[in-house]
């Protein structure tokens, strides 16, 4: 069972898809549960949008959104064999208040559905290796993990007190569990994962798996070659490469253009650096690079091109 | 209205928009830079149109924050930005720059004491187990308390100008829809439904269920425990005695957004997931009947990516850059003494043009496939660093307000 999270925008659904392609390529039954539910993650397989019932979308790769009605509905049929069918309306009305209220309720249907996935697998009754939760953003990650210690603060008494005593054993067993942080090397996601992993760390107790680093520019020169560089800006060198390319009006505002879009990329690689530096200094997990990605649109192309990435960094 | 749209139609730039408007409201998706883009406006207006201008902001960049000096935790108070910390950056401005941040937590504590009927009953609601989570985790009470705090803040009649920024919403719709999902959730039929038997059976203990939410109460106590429900209806059943001076107030925040004098700016980069959602956003805004002033297209590539001159030199290089390598060496600098080194720098540089050429292909397809846009389309470029003091905002500032435009008040 593994968790992504991380700041909005920085490409946590591509991840968490590039991973569950990797897995299906090595063999893996994968479900991949869609929590943060912007309804783009199937897209990313190029496959129409889909609902709570999982639906393969790629070979290997099964998707589901997460849906804490349809969830409560499951939970009460399985567990409880209340009769919900056409009483659901004002039920889901007043669940979504109570919800609202209370502290983990809703959470809770949502891990209460993804551990449940989790332990029929591991019980033999259903068929994923791997589960890969596209989980909440960093603001509310620890509230959606820590949902079955809330409820059991809350709720004294029932069988949903119970519910959670094995939804906790599974989420802190590093055997099976395992929280990701997706982030960019760029100031905001940064300060958001050093914040985030202190939370978990100090709140809960799901086990932290790595922090993948997503969109890093490629280091264009060494250092030596930097110096060339920037003595090609020199106004003499330009005159003289303007020369050698042809010369005239044109070939001098190319010039300009292409020695200009290098001396941006290495500005940004540098200000990113920095940031690195800082998550390496304040974090201690295993880190993963994936590259900025040069291209057009987006879809099973990009994916591919992601999760082959993501396979090199963990050495398959 | 009319001398006005025609004032900023088709304008590249925020001023004519921040010099008619007193509120500006700052959306759209998370990661595309509203925080700075925000302060950068106030920043700019503060300088270019004076008087006095005030950034509320929501959860500033650490170095951001103390750049405004909102830092430890003193923001929730609007402070000015003083004249010689400005100065420093190198801004003179005509007028004023004040910054404050939104705390929640402060905001809700804040409208509990002003509309609860006395302090026994404010307290009650502040010391419930309950509270804090209500109110913190409610998916609209950001926003809500950001549209409170707007309200105050104008209300006093201080600021000239108010910049706002907006929490980070799923949906950006959420937040136009704050004050009335806030009325509706304190003052529904769902809520005097759900207090319904511990009102019958006045307050904590009793048990008297009436018929319409019996089944709904047996499976809620099957499932959950009664004292949690109990805790919850007490909580509402406190809440419930402010709900007159509640919705009140939250009908005239809704008023003052839809207010001629308030404009919403959509922010996003050229990337695919935040420009659609800005798409959604701005066709909700216009169909609200909200005024929509500008999209500002944040974090855009150089236009120079784009010219066939430099994609033609880019690709010489690519092919052979051993030519131009020789007429380099030939100069006999130092650093352009060896050949391979050269040729293999320039290679680099022709391949990373070629590189960055593609995203900008896909920013401007993308800017070209925008259909509904405002007068309004501003462009701020990438910074090659981070904006995080006064000087990068006043950069970012005079993109927003078009490098040429001079002094108009």
């Amino acid at each position: 069972m593994l968790f992504f999270s991380g700041k909005g925008g920085v490409g946590k659904s591509t991840v968490t898809a590039a991973m569950a392609l990797l897995a299906a390529q090595q063999g893996k039954r994968v479900l991949v549960v869609d929590v943060d539910a912007k309804g783009n993650l199937t897209d990313l397989f190029e496959h129409e949008p889909v609902g709570f019932k999982p639906v393969e979308v790629h070979p290997g790769v099964h998707v589901m959104t997460m849906h804490t009605e349809e969830s409560l509905q499951e939970y009460l049929r399985l567990n409880l064999r209340v009769p919900v069918l056409g009483r659901i309306g004002p039920l889901a009305r007043a669940l979504d208040f109570v919800a609202t209220a209370a502290p983990g309720v809703k959470e809770i249907l949502t891990v209460g559905k993804v551990c449940w996935e989790v332990r029929e697998s591991i019980e033999g009754r259903a068929d994923w290796d791997v589960v890969l939760v596209d989980a909440a953003a960093t603001g509310h990650i620890v509230a959606q993990l820590g949902a079955p210690e809330a409820i059991r603060d809350l709720v004294s008494v029932g069988p949903v007190r119970a519910q959670t005593e094995w939804m906790s054993d599974l989420m802190h067993d590093p055997a099976v569990t395992a929280l990701n942080v997706v982030t960019t090397p760029e100031e905001m996601p940064v300060n958001e994962t050093i914040e985030l992993v202190g939370r978990v760390r100090s709140e809960l107790q799901v086990p932290l798996g790595a922090v993948i680093v997503n969109r890093v520019l490629p280091e264009l020169f060494t250092h030596a070659d930097e110096e060339t560089f920037e003595a090609m800006r020199d106004p003499a060198a330009v005159n003289r490469l303007v020369d050698a390319l042809g010369g005239g009006p044109d070939v001098a505002r190319g010039t300009t253009a292409v020695l200009d879009a290098a001396r941006m990329a290495v500005s940004l690689r540098r200000t990113r650096a920095g940031h690195l530096a800082e998550l390496r200094r304040a974090v201690d997990l295993p880190t993963l690079f994936l590259p900025y990605l040069f291209v057009r649109e987006h879809g099973l192309r990009v994916t591919r091109m992601v999760a082959e990435a993501l396979g090199e960094e963990l050495g398959l | 209205m009319r001398r006005q749209a025609a004032a900023t139609r088709g304008a590249e730039n925020l001023e004519p928009l921040l010099a008619t408007k007193e509120i500006v409201i700052f959306c759209g998706s998370g990661g595309v830079g509203k925080t700075s883009m925000a302060a950068a406006a106030a920043l700019e207006a503060a300088v270019r149109l004076g008087g006095r201008v005030l950034v509320l902001t929501i959860d500033p960049a650490r170095r951001l924050a103390s750049a405004l000096g909102l830092e430890g935790g003193l923001g929730n108070v609007e402070r000015r930005v003083p004249d010689d910390v400005l100065k420093q950056a190198g801004i003179e401005p005509r007028g004023e720059l004040w910054a404050a941040m939104l705390d929640t937590k402060q905001g809700w504590d804040d409208l509990v004491l002003r509309h609860a009927p006395n302090e026994e009953t404010a307290m009650r609601i502040l010391d419930n187990r309950l509270y804090h989570n209500i109110t913190a985790r409610f998916v609209q009470s950001h926003d809500y308390i950001a549209m409170e705090r707007l309200f105050d803040v104008h209300a006093t009649g201080k600021y000239d100008l108010i910049v706002i920024d907006t929490p980070p919403t799923r949906n950006a719709i959420d937040f136009l829809e704050a004050p009335k999902r806030m009325a509706e959730f304190f003052g529904g039929r769902l809520l005097r439904w759900l207090t319904m038997p511990y009102r019958m059976g006045r307050g904590r203990g009793a048990r008297v269920i009436n018929v319409a939410s019996r089944p709904f109460y047996q499976l809620a106590d099957r499932i959950l425990g009664s004292q949690f429900l109990q805790d919850i209806a007490e909580f509402f059943l406190n809440f419930q005695s402010m709900y007159d001076g509640f919705v009140e107030r939250a009908h005239a925040v809704e008023r003052l957004m839809h207010d001629r004098r308030t404009t919403f700016a959509v922010v996003t980069t050229l990337e695919a997931a935040p420009l659609r959602e800005a798409e959604f956003f701005m066709e909700e805004l216009v169909s609200r009947k909200y005024h929509l002033g500008a999209l500002i297209l944040n974090q855009t590539l150089p236009a120079y990516l784009r010219s066939p001159e430099g994609a033609r030199v880019a690709d010489a290089l690519v092919a052979d850059p051993t030519p131009a390598a020789g007429a380099l060496v030939e100069l006999g600098i130092p650093a352009l003494s060896e050949p391979d080194r050269t040729a293999r720098v320039l290679h680099t540089v022709g391949e990373s043009f070629r590189n960055f050429a593609v995203v900008a292909t896909r920013e401007a397809e993308l800017r070209a496939e925008l259909a509904e846009a405002p007068d309004v389309v501003v462009d701020v470029p990438r910074f090659e660093g981070d904006i995080h003091d006064l000087a990068g905002l006043a950069e970012a500032g005079r993109h927003l307000f078009g490098e040429s435009s001079g002094n108009h008040r």
